[in-house]
């Protein structure tokens, strides 16, 4: 077998679980190490299973292994990774973040990752960001887009008490990211928590204002190609409707508006299929991985 | 006369539906000038769906919330204003700004199984010395019980009354006043318990009579019935209807009638009706303000209304979700 690039997961929750199984079948990345809290939790012991060697001894451990990580994915809290973040930069592990903590830039691999390679840490920024920052980013390629919003709609089941307890900070730095990265002048998020049962499959819509004169052809064929390049990696990624276009409003600022609606129903490797919003983040995670790693291979060869 | 329930007109809040959200703000000085006037105690101005309510999803405002607060603040000499705030659409940033603009009362609104959203914006809201009121929305979509643990959650989280909002009218007398009494029942001394009825099958003020008999201390009404779907509990008849129960509300009944028919009236862009759209809100439980929503998707893909409205409520589509009015008309095509 080839050289990987040596990870490590530190969480070893639901999130931490998926990712791990994502991993195994990476060529690039070799994910050895699992850290959790509780040395007899399911996680731990789940890890194990997938061969990964363990520890409830926190980062500590982990750094002090003969062979460290060259990466490390994040998926505890904003707050233990704003702790651990320092101490990986120090040793010179890069880190992907999948907590809100937001220290280092906003990545969402089909959009900027290449510019980022070369981060301490990257951001995955929120589910709803990694599901709909695409579409924004495949509009604002084909004309301005002064304004774009995003509605992302989860089961009541997939919603965590981390996120429930930080709704705000989804709303805040999803638009923050529909700016930065998807490159609306103006970016703005929704969250809606749906209890049916059976759990719905997560919802996105975006809308965004484009110009009065806009090509529609040509942003509906952005759409469709980036939706196709999300699919890589989310084979659960679709467009449910070909893109709407509204003509121009004057209470839209004289803009017209194109409405893009999304499913992402998730791959199913440990989390549940309609847990679509936590699998595009395992699933960014694991691409964005993979090209750290790849990367870092390359640079050795 | 008893002492009765404490009546919020919700006119200029539940009103931004009906007016598509283009309230002015001379509109708003008159509309507050009037009900301050007639004794109404606690006025409700904000976008139909909150503070930030103003999106492509929801629709935009034509007057900025702030301005229309600040406007409601200046004109009110002895009403409250308060301000409606829906966690995963307006933030603790947003009801800084809104106490900032002079409004004293915050009603939080999550969906009724989803209490726990709302904890971080009543923790602010109590530092800030706002009042605090609770919304659990579509209250037809769980049982009494289920209902109440959720309303504990909101009391422990700071909330003073905890709403049960019929926000799809669906809920028919019995119906009300169950749920009512289990949150009385659950909360004690702990909150309040208030009552916010819409007409679209007619029981807004009845289920708000039977709601104050099951000890709701809180009741919602709208001037003209503006509001969402068929409209709010009109608050004129409420008034009326308390008076001819020997409940005092504390409001002028000539002072009222005036306000709805001299001042709220003629600004209105709408009268909301039971018509078959309205109808099949409350029927199939759907969120009243999905109507106009519905109307316009109806025109633009040649589907009716009411049939859009009824496959609504069959998904269960919650407070929020307007953008799926465009993908179930797109799916009936």
């Amino acid at each position: 077998m080839p050289e990987r690039v040596i990870a490590a997961i530190v969480g070893s929750g639901n999130i931490g679980t998926d990712l791990a199984i994502k991993l195994q079948r990476s060529e690039a990345i070799d994910a050895r190490y699992m850290v959790g809290i509780d040395p007899e939790s399911e996680g731990l012991r789940r890890a194990r299973e997938l061969g990964m060697e363990t520890t409830a001894e926190g980062v500590d451990w982990l750094l002090d292994r003969p062979e460290p990580p060259a990466i490390v994915f994040e998926a505890t809290s904003a707050y233990a990774h704003r702790e651990h973040a320092p101490r990986y930069e120090e040793a010179g592990i890069q880190a992907v973040d999948l907590t809100p903590a937001a220290i280092g830039p906003f990545v969402v691999p089909v959009v900027n990752l290449p510019e980022q390679l070369d981060a301490p840490n990257v951001n995955l920024i929120s589910c709803g960001g990694q599901a709909t920052i695409p579409m924004v980013a495949a509009v604002s390629r084909v004309v301005d887009v002064p304004y774009a919003e995003i509605v992302a709609s989860v089961s009541s089941a997939s919603a965590g008490p981390g996120t429930r307890a930080n709704i705000d900070e989804f709303t805040a730095t999803t638009a923050r990211g529909v700016e930065e990265v998807g490159g609306a002048a103006k970016g703005r998020a929704i969250i809606i928590l749906n209890p049916a049962e059976p759990p719905i499959l997560m919802r996105n819509t975006v809308f965004a204002a484009i110009p009065p004169d806009a090509d529609t052809d040509a942003i509906a064929a952005s759409i469709t190609a980036m939706a196709d390049e999300v699919r890589t990696y989310v084979p659960g990624y679709r467009l449910v409707a070909e893109p709407q276009f509204d003509d121009p409003r004057e209470d839209w600022h004289g803009n017209g508006r194109v409405t893009i609606l999304l499913e992402v129903q998730g791959a199913g490797d440990f989390l549940p299929p309609h847990a679509g919003n936590l699998d595009i983040m395992t699933a960014a995670a694991a691409g964005v991985g993979e090209r750290l790693a790849q990367a870092r291979l390359g640079a050795a060869a | 006369m008893s002492a009765g329930p404490r009546i919020t007109d919700t006119t200029l809040r539940d009103g931004s539906h009906a007016m598509s959200h283009r309230f002015t703000e001379r509109q708003v000085r008159d509309v507050v000038r009037a009900l301050d006037d007639a004794g109404v105690p606690v006025i409700e101005v904000t976008h139909g769906d909150g503070l930030a309510g103003s999106t492509f999803n929801y629709g935009f405002s034509a007057v900025d919330d702030l301005d229309l607060i600040a406007a409601a603040v200046d004109e009110a000499r002895q009403a409250r204003i308060a301000v409606l705030l829906v966690p995963g659409v307006g933030t603790r940033a947003d009801l800084q700004r809104a106490h900032a603009a002079g409004a004293s009362v915050v009603r939080v609104a999550t969906h009724c199984t989803e209490a726990d959203v709302s904890i971080q914006h009543f923790g602010m809201a109590r530092e800030l010395g706002m009042e605090t009121v609770g919304f659990l929305m579509l209250s037809h979509m769980v049982g009494p019980e289920k209902l109440a643990e959720q309303a504990r959650i909101m009391a422990d989280a700071g909330c003073q009354c905890v709403y049960v909002v019929d926000s799809a009218g669906a809920l028919v007398l019995d119906e009300a006043a169950d749920r009512v009494a289990a949150l009385v029942a659950e909360l004690g001394d702990d909150a309040q318990v208030g009552y916010h009825g819409h007409n679209n099958l007619a029981m807004g003020v009845a289920n708000s009579v039977l709601a104050y008999r099951a000890g709701a201390q809180q009741i919602d009404g709208s001037t003209r019935a503006l509001g969402a779907g068929a409209g709010n509990s009109p608050t004129e008849v409420l008034t009326a209807v308390f008076d001819r129960l020997g409940i005092e509300t504390g409001i002028d009944l000539p002072g009222i009638l005036h306000a709805a028919e001299e001042v709220v009236r003629p600004i209105m862009i709408r009268e909301p009706v039971m018509d078959r759209s309205s109808i099949m809100l409350g029927y199939a439980g759907a969120y009243s303000s999905f109507l106009i929503h519905a109307e316009r998707a109806a025109e633009r893909y040649g589907v009716p209304a009411h049939d859009i409205l009824q496959e609504v409520g069959r998904r269960g589509y919650v407070g929020g979700q307007e953008d799926m009015i465009i993908d179930v008309a797109l799916s009936l095509r």
